[in-house]
């Protein structure tokens, strides 16, 4: 306990809500009002509707959800396979090595959002391989993007691991292949689970790169967003962003749970 | 997989060689996808900055220096924000504990995994020029154009970004302070120092490594960012990651747009490469 006195407490707490309210309750909350409503010119939203809504679960807007959804698990799969192979092999590595592999798998976290699909543009707008305007360029955008975040957590999840484990393993004739299926991928499934989750959220809610990307017919949820809120449709668009919101937070939710479940077994 | 060989000796030395790869080959696979799909296109977009004459035209026009003041500026000045505003939440979460506090931090990790463009969106229906607070100035005096216009100025980027980014330096604040032994506090506490002396005199150095890991995150991300500027839809607010897409998807103009990217890039990855220095002599 920092504060004793009573009016001290009081203070600090006022202090906190002055600037947690505003600044971060507040605008959650506006966003949902105001995608309830047709109207807002007062100080407070007015001509409560679920139009909004029914027009988000239809037609394009539908297509855009399934759009992020696919792309987001898409992309989190492969950025966890190749994430967790890059930390596995980094963690057999030396020192040094690790600390080059470390080094290459942050970079896209350093290098702005715009620049990989920019990068990703240029690369695949001409032979050999041409992707450009086909959904395939915004999937591999997405998952350069959130490789690095799950080699980040696989990796600190390695450091972490209990090495007695494996040894005991190795020590009564497990071959390092049966280590790695039976002893260390199990023991890192937590991990990997929180590691999904993050780059499932993170795709979801990705707008620079595919800004620069998206085909016509491959269009995701926030690129909606952006495009409804830029013609001045806001409450069209909050309501999107509501459904974005909800989508993202459903399947943490989700992830979660197998999570919690998987620890207790 | 060799893995559990290196984990037991160094790699590479080890005297029994026969029949397995060496370490180094698994790690091949991850390190050339890595290459096919990041590294030589970042390796195109630096052939393409070198087109003749774009770096002088790029670096001469005016553009391109207003952009550039705008982002470090603006990223400065965010970070700053962040790290005032970050410590103060922290501090009240960690040592003035109230009901709910477990609750605020769970809100502040979902905050996290929201898109930075929701901020910005938000910021439309609160200061907009139809929302809350204008709304409220019109039903209070009756003025139909209220005073709050600053959104599609720099004010307003600068708002959301602290606004989306606090939570950046919150997290390893709080991380930070769980370790702390409150022993010193009550310590400091018990022989006579105020409140606000232990937060200068104890806190604070407590939490200098966090805070410049947090900060410095926080200013690479600032620099990065491009949905909070792209949704305020301000004319007048050009940061770096802007002129990259208003150069390639609007103008068409890819030498440009590669010779701004190329100037990002140096500038960000200059900073985090100091970031991940800082946080690791922090433990972070």
């Amino acid at each position: 306990m920092l504060v004793h006195s009573r009016t001290g407490r009081w203070t600090a707490w006022i202090v906190f809500a002055v600037l947690f309210v505003p600044l971060f309750a507040l605008p959650l909350l506006v966003i949902v009002a105001a995608s309830f409503s047709t109207n807002w010119s007062g100080a407070l939203p007015s001509g409560p509707t679920t139009a909004h809504y029914a027009a988000a679960v239809r037609g394009e807007s539908l297509q855009a959800l399934t759009t992020s959804l696919v792309t987001a698990v898409t992309a989190s799969l492969i950025a966890l396979t190749v994430g967790t192979w890059a930390a596995l092999a980094g963690a057999a590595l030396g020192r040094k090595g690790k600390r080059v592999l470390d080094a290459l798998f942050m970079l896209p976290v350093a290098v702005p959002s715009v620049v990989v699909g920019l990068a990703v543009l240029v690369a695949y707008s001409q032979p050999p391989v041409l992707l450009n305007g086909t959904r395939w360029i915004v999937i591999l955008a997405h998952t350069v993007l959130v490789t690095a975040f799950a080699h980040q957590s696989v990796s600190a999840a390695i450091e972490r691991l209990d090495p007695m484990y494996e040894q005991a393993a190795a020590g009564l004739g497990a071959r390092p292949s049966y280590v790695l299926l039976r002893v260390r991928l199990p023991l890192l499934l937590p991990s990997l689970n929180a590691a999904a989750g993050l780059c499932f959220a993170l795709s979801m809610g990705e707008l620079s790169a595919t800004m620069m990307l998206y085909p016509p017919d491959w269009m995701p949820l926030p690129v909606l967003v952006f495009t409804a809120t830029d013609r001045g449709s806001l409450f069209t668009g909050s309501a999107l962003a509501v459904v974005l919101m909800t989508a993202t937070l459903l399947v943490l939710l989700a992830v979660s749970r197998i999570r919690n479940r998987a620890s207790f077994r | 997989m060799a893995s559990a060989v290196g984990a037991a000796a160094p790699a590479g030395r080890a005297p029994t060689r026969r029949r397995t790869t060496p370490v180094w080959v698994w790690a091949l696979p991850p390190v050339a996808v890595l290459a096919l799909v990041f590294l030589y296109p970042l390796a195109l977009v630096v052939q393409e900055s070198l087109a003749p004459g774009a770096y002088t035209d790029v670096l001469a026009s005016a553009s391109f220096r207003e952009a550039l003041g705008t982002t470090v500026w603006l990223a400065v000045a965010s970070t700053a924000g962040c790290l005032v505003l970050g410590f103060v939440l922290a501090v009240v979460i960690a040592f003035v504990p109230f009901p709910g506090g477990k609750a605020v931090a769970k809100f502040i990790d979902v905050f996290l995994s929201f898109p930075s463009f929701l901020i910005t969106l938000a910021l439309l229906f609160l200061y907009g020029t139809v929302g809350m607070a204008n709304g409220l100035w019109t039903d209070v005096t009756g003025d139909p154009a209220g005073p709050f216009r600053f959104l599609t100025t720099p004010w307003g980027v600068l708002l959301a970004e602290i606004t989306y980014f606090t939570p950046f330096v919150v997290r390893p604040l709080l991380a930070a302070f769980s370790q702390m032994e409150t022993a010193q506090l009550e310590v400091a506490s018990s022989l006579g120092a105020r409140p606000l002396r232990i937060v200068r005199q104890v806190i604070l150095p407590e939490a200098l490594p966090a805070l410049a890991a947090g900060g410095s995150l926080v200013l690479v991300l600032c620099l990065n960012e491009f949905g909070i500027v792209l949704f305020t839809g301000a004319k007048g607010v050009t940061t770096l990651p802007m002129l990259v897409y208003g150069k390639a998807i609007l103008e068409s103009d890819y030498a440009a747009a590669c010779v701004v990217a190329v100037v990002n890039v140096a500038l960000s990855v200059g900073l985090y490469a100091l970031y991940r220095g800082v946080s690791r002599r922090a433990g972070a």
